[in-house]
């Protein structure tokens, strides 16, 4: 079972700070959907809203038929949610705090344990452990277990991943595919751009604002201008070297080991000669452009610039 | 040569009962380098960086950092050394100002070098105009930048920082790396943990942890030809799994 969320013209402020600016989105029944952007861009307001913690200033909310302000009590039968800071009860066992959310929603252990097996099998070995003495990835997966509990149709997480190394975020991420295939509506937030290429759509916020909303690959067949990436003899101090290259370059982002360099209306050639020319006089060597695909971290930045 | 090397950390081992934490590490870092320490959750780097930074002593071994010897001069090596975390950092009811005038104080500076430092750390950031400002009125973004400005301004040797960059957006990832390297430029030796990969990149060299050793060490090119993939995410993702 998966719901559809609708959130239309949804405006929240916090005294003069304006935490959501008019936001509109639809999320799909059974869809795995993203929501990227930094601290302070407003996806923590977004989902305290839809989990009906804060009340909005303006604008609405449908999760499946129900509507956030008057049909609260429904919405949050149908809804798991998995806050960005550890929510649990420390001194409580494992077991303890998973039998208490399912009393809570009026279900057991028992009853739906195939709805948590793949992730709380994981844990299951420390089941009389207090949760407040678990590992950051153990109360992740205790946290998701709790959310699970209920059958909810849609599941909210927010920043899952955030601090959490390389290799614990692939697997997690392989988790929430698998759900995904259960029918549930899974919304989930992340800093890490490279996350987005692996939801159906995903939505960059900054400031309250949606810079875009479209499916990872439509953003980066969107992308405006030439892209180019640049390596020399010297990437210590390339940044501080490229300031006022100047003349058709829009923008200038390091990018792992090499630099990316943005253009619009300029030949390679010219802009091969405007670089070199500009970089060899202050010792660079083996100056190398080529052109390059831009990845969703690319078109973040640019869509960042414009606004 | 023994003196450009501004960490030696030879046969490292810390236990917590039967916990072996820290498993016999070796390696250096040379003086004005950035150096990534990288690993996953529960590796034992917060352990080592413990041990580095003065705060815990090794169960044997020997760590020398910025001359001083941490199993005997733990104290002189505090004094020397710049420390920054996301998760303890700044004071959030105090201003700016208050906040450099706190960690000068600490580090022994006299006020005169405070003002003239904070002066010139904020001009640098371009917040001169916020010096009066609460912290906690501040984005992430700009308390990190104060946060590595602050840890830096009693001219320290090295300047460890666990995981600076969590939590930001990538413009300003980017604007906190500029600052890295040109505080490098000036001699000052980097540590660096991050779970961004590309930030690994960034670095001059990185070490690889798994499971309280260290499973890689080299410059981010040599890695990627030794374990014959094109990103360093992939070479953690090989080591981390490896040992799985």
């Amino acid at each position: 079972m998966s719901v559809r969320v609708e959130i239309n013209k949804l405006v929240k402020n916090f005294e003069k700070v304006e935490a959501l600016k008019e936001i509109s989105l639809k999320v799909e029944e059974g869809e795995l959907f993203g929501l990227i952007g930094p601290d302070g861009s407003g996806k923590t307001t977004l989902f305290r809203l839809i989990t009906n913690l804060l009340v909005q200033n303006n604008g609405t909310i449908k999760v499946g038929d129900y509507d956030s302000r008057k049909d609260f009590k429904e919405i949050r039968k149908i809804t798991g949610y998995m806050p960005g800071r550890f929510s649990l009860y420390h001194d409580l066992s494992v077991e303890e705090n998973l039998n208490f959310y399912a009393h809570i929603f009026n279900t057991t252990l028992k009853e739906n344990y195939h709805l948590i097996k793949d992730v709380y099998s994981q844990i299951e070995p420390f089941k009389k452990r207090k949760a407040g003495d678990l590992s950051g990835g153990m109360k992740q997966k205790l946290a998701l277990s709790c959310a699970l509990i209920h059958k909810p149709e849609l599941l909210i997480l927010d920043e899952p991943t955030t601090g959490v190394d390389a290799v614990s975020r692939k697997e997690f991420w392989e988790l929430l595919k698998k759900m995904q295939k259960t029918g549930i509506t899974i919304m989930v937030s992340t800093p890490y751009m490279d996350e987005a290429s692996l939801c159906d759509r995903v939505a960059l916020m900054q400031n309250g604002n949606l810079l875009a909303l479209e499916t990872p690959e439509n953003i980066v067949n969107q992308y405006s201008g030439d892209l180019w990436q640049l390596s020399t003899s010297n990437m210590i101090k390339i940044i501080v070297d490229l300031e006022g290259v100047g003349n058709g370059i829009k923008n200038i982002f390091r990018f792992g080991e090499k630099v990316h360099i943005t253009s619009s209306g300029i030949e390679f050639e010219e802009l091969n000669k405007t670089i070199i020319d500009f970089l060899e006089p202050k010792g660079h060597e083996n100056i190398i452009i080529e052109k390059v695909e831009p990845q969703i971290e690319d078109c973040f930045l640019d869509l960042m610039d414009e606004n | 040569m023994e003196e450009n090397n501004i960490i030696i950390v030879e046969n490292l081992f810390k236990k917590f009962g039967n916990f072996t934490a820290n498993n016999d590490l070796n390696f250096v870092v040379k003086s004005g380098e950035i150096f990534g320490f990288l690993g996953a959750n529960g590796a034992g780097k917060t352990t080592a960086i413990k041990i580095l930074s003065g705060l815990s002593k090794p169960t044997s071994g020997k760590v020398i950092v910025a001359g001083f010897d941490v199993n005997t001069q733990s104290n002189k090596l505090k004094q020397n050394i710049g420390y920054m975390s996301q998760r303890f950092s700044l004071y959030d009811d105090l201003t700016v100002k208050e906040n450099f005038r706190f960690y000068g104080g600490i580090y022994g500076m006299s006020a005169k070098n405070i003002r003239l430092k904070t002066e010139a750390l904020l001009k640098r950031l371009d917040m001169l105009n916020y010096k009066d400002m609460l912290l906690k009125k501040l984005p992430l973004g700009w308390k990190q930048k104060l946060a590595f400005s602050v840890a830096v301004m009693h001219d320290p040797a090295i300047v460890f920082l666990d995981e600076p960059t969590g939590g930001v957006d990538p413009i300003t990832r980017r604007q906190f790396w500029e600052l890295i390297y040109e505080k490098s430029s000036e001699g000052v030796t980097i540590f660096v943990t991050t779970h961004y990969m590309d930030e690994a990149e960034y670095c001059q060299r990185v070490s690889i942890m798994a499971e309280g050793k260290i499973e890689a060490l080299d410059t981010p090119s040599n890695l990627k030809k030794q374990f014959n993939v094109n990103t360093m995410d992939e070479v953690f993702v090989k080591i981390a799994r490896k040992v799985n």
